[in-house]
């Protein structure tokens, strides 16, 4: 199996690391006035969306696109998937035409897994149903780093529909490899007990004051009503509960920051005076989507030991490497 | 028909409590005779030194997929699975295209069976028609024409006053009911067992209660209306304490387990491995020991396969998609001996008569013996040759098997049916 991107919980800490390291690397080309490498000239990489998605798709065109690969983006509706041809079928269809990486998102669990043990082509897991979502967890620990100094003994508060969040469960195993002190907050149906078992470090609480106070950061999720089969909290007082105001960020930490993976909902999960608020950095999250996806995709298509050095490839119009201690 | 002498085996015949050394003689189909040093001159001879003898085993819960989806299964492939497993007897559930909801359909397969299958194959008939559970399907012309128990399996009756009048309708035909507990609206969507498993796969959970609620429910009507229970594939510890409770009570009620579901708890399955996913499915490691100790407390009546096969294509699908149900009938005996006999949990009689008197006993069915003059169906085991589940091997249609190269210790080496060798190992 072609080494890909399936999710946070496999990885070591050490993984994990230099991804973190190299894109916080690739952070300042976002500023530049030219922001185009060639480190991945002449490969192609496929995003594949079953899923509507705005900002990892395009997150994901961009960051390619800045390491000089070809890109093409498929979406559900226009596949031979709604003719009846199976999901491996499609994918194998695709590897055929000899991509270097496929970037997928799916609305099942496991779907880049199962198809990762068939195919050849390394594999990206832009989201997988209600399992993972890695990339998002790695620049969410790239924006914490951002504002504070290290992941250690951080106190982050997780709050909103865990159940149904791939968000929630890769930023769980990552900040938890990193000693984090999780606080997972939502209604019970939507807080499944057995989440405390995931990794190492968490609380559970349906109290959204207990979650928010002496939080260094607060982490919202979206209510995701389209995976919900069934009835499990009253929809028309959800934001009186569990919807972030002010008065909550008040008990966090005065430096706290508040982050959302997007899209928002206004009223819903968050109110629009936290959402602009000088703690929100929901839009730094979205900036930091490029540079860790550019180090992602570098890592999964660049491998040293595939491609020899071309030349003229690299990066060697960027300063060295950095290094962060966390 | 040549008669057959099995000589210099172990026989093992829990209906007598017989564990000696015996030979058995097989005549006419039947059961000739079992005693020290036969003579019989004329027979063919069958060395099974070193062999355990047992009455042919019972698999009272099967899909054979015919008629309808002959892709994954037919009478003729499952019986031949049945054969090379050790079976001479196997039960088909009725979920088939279309549903065995009457006579017509009962007597294709017992006609189909009778031409085509090395083994016996005994239907059993729907509850309701087209297991939609509302209408009671015509129950009485399917036991005339050979269905053996009612049941609705994977499409169980949710209506508790129409589960109350199949009880008291089967009962007149000494039927047994088998129901496949499961209270559909607190299961729906489920894939996994709900736990630390599916809360980390991101898949949705069935929790253990779902059958629990379904098994009180059922031990209740059975105490109401008189009627023999039979639940099918018990998983849960409760729904295990609470059948050991209701027998105390007197109420007729029997149970079986799947071999899987003594062998694998949800933490050993291999992320998003179909394989792996089956109704009921694969419960926690405290619901796992709980199944031990009720087979070893003889809480547990029978081992039955829930053999259900299903085509490669069905079972490579997103995790979500594939069908429920995995293959069994070729590992069931090997898997009873690694995790129950090899373990000391139970003995060897014990592990036979969940085979073979305890289905036998739970559907009414004189089989399950070696007493003279019950059918000739004999299965010659071994407990310590070592082999390998190849699964493209397998004798089955289907490939959904969790136990692909898994090494066993002991396992089926020949199989007679009504007096004729029906499968013998190559090995």
């Amino acid at each position: 199996m072609p080494a890909g991107l399936l999710g946070i919980e496999e990885l070591s800490r050490d993984q994990i690391q230099s991804l973190l390291d190299r894109g916080r690397f690739y952070q300042p080309l976002q500023t530049q006035v030219v922001k185009k490498l060639d480190t991945l000239h002449g490969k192609t990489i496929v995003n594949l969306f079953f899923e509507p998605s705005t900002r990892t798709r395009i997150s994901f065109e961009i960051a390619a696109k800045r390491l000089g690969a070809d890109t093409i983006s498929i979406s559900a509706q226009g596949t031979s998937l709604s003719k009846g041809e199976s999901l491996l079928d499609t994918l194998n269809t695709l590897a055929a035409m000899k991509p270097d990486a496929i970037v997928m998102r799916h609305a099942a669990s496991g779907a880049p897994h199962f198809l990762a043990r068939y195919l050849p082509i390394p594999i990206i897991n832009a989201g997988d149903g209600t399992h993972e979502h890695p990339t998002q967890a790695l620049l969410d620990a790239v924006t914490i780093l951002d504002y504070k100094p290290g992941l250690r003994g951080l106190r982050v508060a997780v709050i909103g529909d865990i159940a149904h969040s791939r968000v929630a469960r890769s930023n769980i195993h990552l900040l938890s490899k990193f000693g984090v002190d999780l606080v997972l907050c939502g209604p019970a149906p939507l807080l499944p007990a057995e989440l405390s078992g995931l990794a190492a470090g968490i609380t559970l609480t349906s109290s959204i004051e207990d979650a928010a106070a002496g939080a260094d950061v607060i982490m919202m999720l979206r209510v995701q009503l389209e995976r919900q089969h069934e009835t499990t909290f009253p929809k028309s007082e959800y934001f009186q509960f569990y919807g972030l105001r002010l008065e909550h960020v008040r008990l966090a930490r005065p430096d706290a920051i508040v982050m959302h993976p997007g899209p928002i909902n206004r009223g819903r999960e968050i109110s629009s005076e936290v959402a602009d608020s000088p703690h929100s950095v929901i839009l730094n999250q979205v900036e930091n989507g490029v540079a860790v996806r550019m180090a992602v995709l570098e890592q999964v298509v660049a491998q040293p030991a595939e491609a020899p050095p071309q030349p003229g490839a690299g990066v060697s119009s960027l300063p060295a490497r950095m290094t962060i201690t966390l | 028909m040549r008669s057959l002498l099995i000589r210099n085996g172990r026989v093992i015949d829990p209906a007598g409590g017989l564990d000696a050394a015996r030979d058995v003689l097989v005549a006419d189909g039947s059961i000739a005779a079992v005693a020290p040093e036969i003579k019989a001159p004329e027979a063919e001879v069958i060395d099974a030194s070193g062999l355990i003898v047992a009455p042919g085993f019972i698999d009272m819960h099967a899909h054979l997929r015919e008629p309808g989806m002959e892709h994954a299964e037919t009478i003729e492939s499952g019986a031949r699975a049945a054969a090379a497993g050790g079976f001479t007897s196997v039960c088909c559930m009725p979920n088939t295209i279309p549903v065995n909801d009457s006579a017509t359909v009962t007597s294709f397969i017992v006609e189909r069976a009778r031409r085509q299958a090395l083994v016996n194959v005994f239907p059993i008939g729907a509850i309701t028609k087209e297991s939609a559970g509302e209408q009671l399907a015509d129950i009485g012309a399917m036991k005339q024409a050979g269905a053996v128990a009612i049941s609705d399996d994977g499409r169980p009756v949710m209506n508790s006053r129409v589960m109350r009048r199949a009880m008291e309708y089967g009962r007149s035909f000494g039927l047994t009911v088998i129901d496949h507990c499961e209270d559909l609206n607190l299961s729906a969507g489920g894939d996994l067992h709900e736990g630390l498993t599916s809360t980390r796969l991101g898949l949705r959970g069935i929790p253990g209660c779902s059958e629990e609620i379904m098994v009180a429910r059922d031990l209740l009507l059975s105490q109401l209306t008189g009627a023999r229970l039979h639940v099918a594939h018990i998983s849960a510890k409760n729904s295990l304490a609470m059948v050991a409770q209701a027998r105390q009570l007197g109420i007729p009620v029997t149970c079986e387990v799947t071999p899987h579901h003594f062998s694998l708890a949800d933490r050993e399955i291999v992320d998003y491995d179909s394989n792996f996913k089956m109704k009921p499915p694969l419960r926690s490691c405290c619901d796992v020991e709980a199944v031990l100790e009720a087979i070893a407390n003889g809480v547990v009546d029978a081992i039955a396969t829930d053999h259900a096969p299903h085509t490669g294509s069905s079972k490579m699908q997103e995790f979500e998609n594939c069908p429920f149900g995995i293959t069994g009938l070729e590992t069931a005996l090997g898997l009873a001996l690694e995790k129950l006999v090899h373990t000391g949990r139970i003995s060897l009689l014990h592990m036979v008569k969940l085979f073979t008197l305890g289905p036998a006993r739970a559907l009414g069915l004189t089989r399950g013996t070696l007493a003279p003059g019950a059918p000739g169906d004999v299965t010659v085991f071994s407990v310590d040759r070592e082999w390998t589940f190849d699964v493209n091997q397998s004798q089955s249609r289907s490939r959904n098997s969790p136990f692909h190269l898994h090494q066993f210790r002991g396992g089926p080496v020949l199989t007679i049916v009504g007096g004729k060798k029906a499968w013998e190992s190559q090995t």
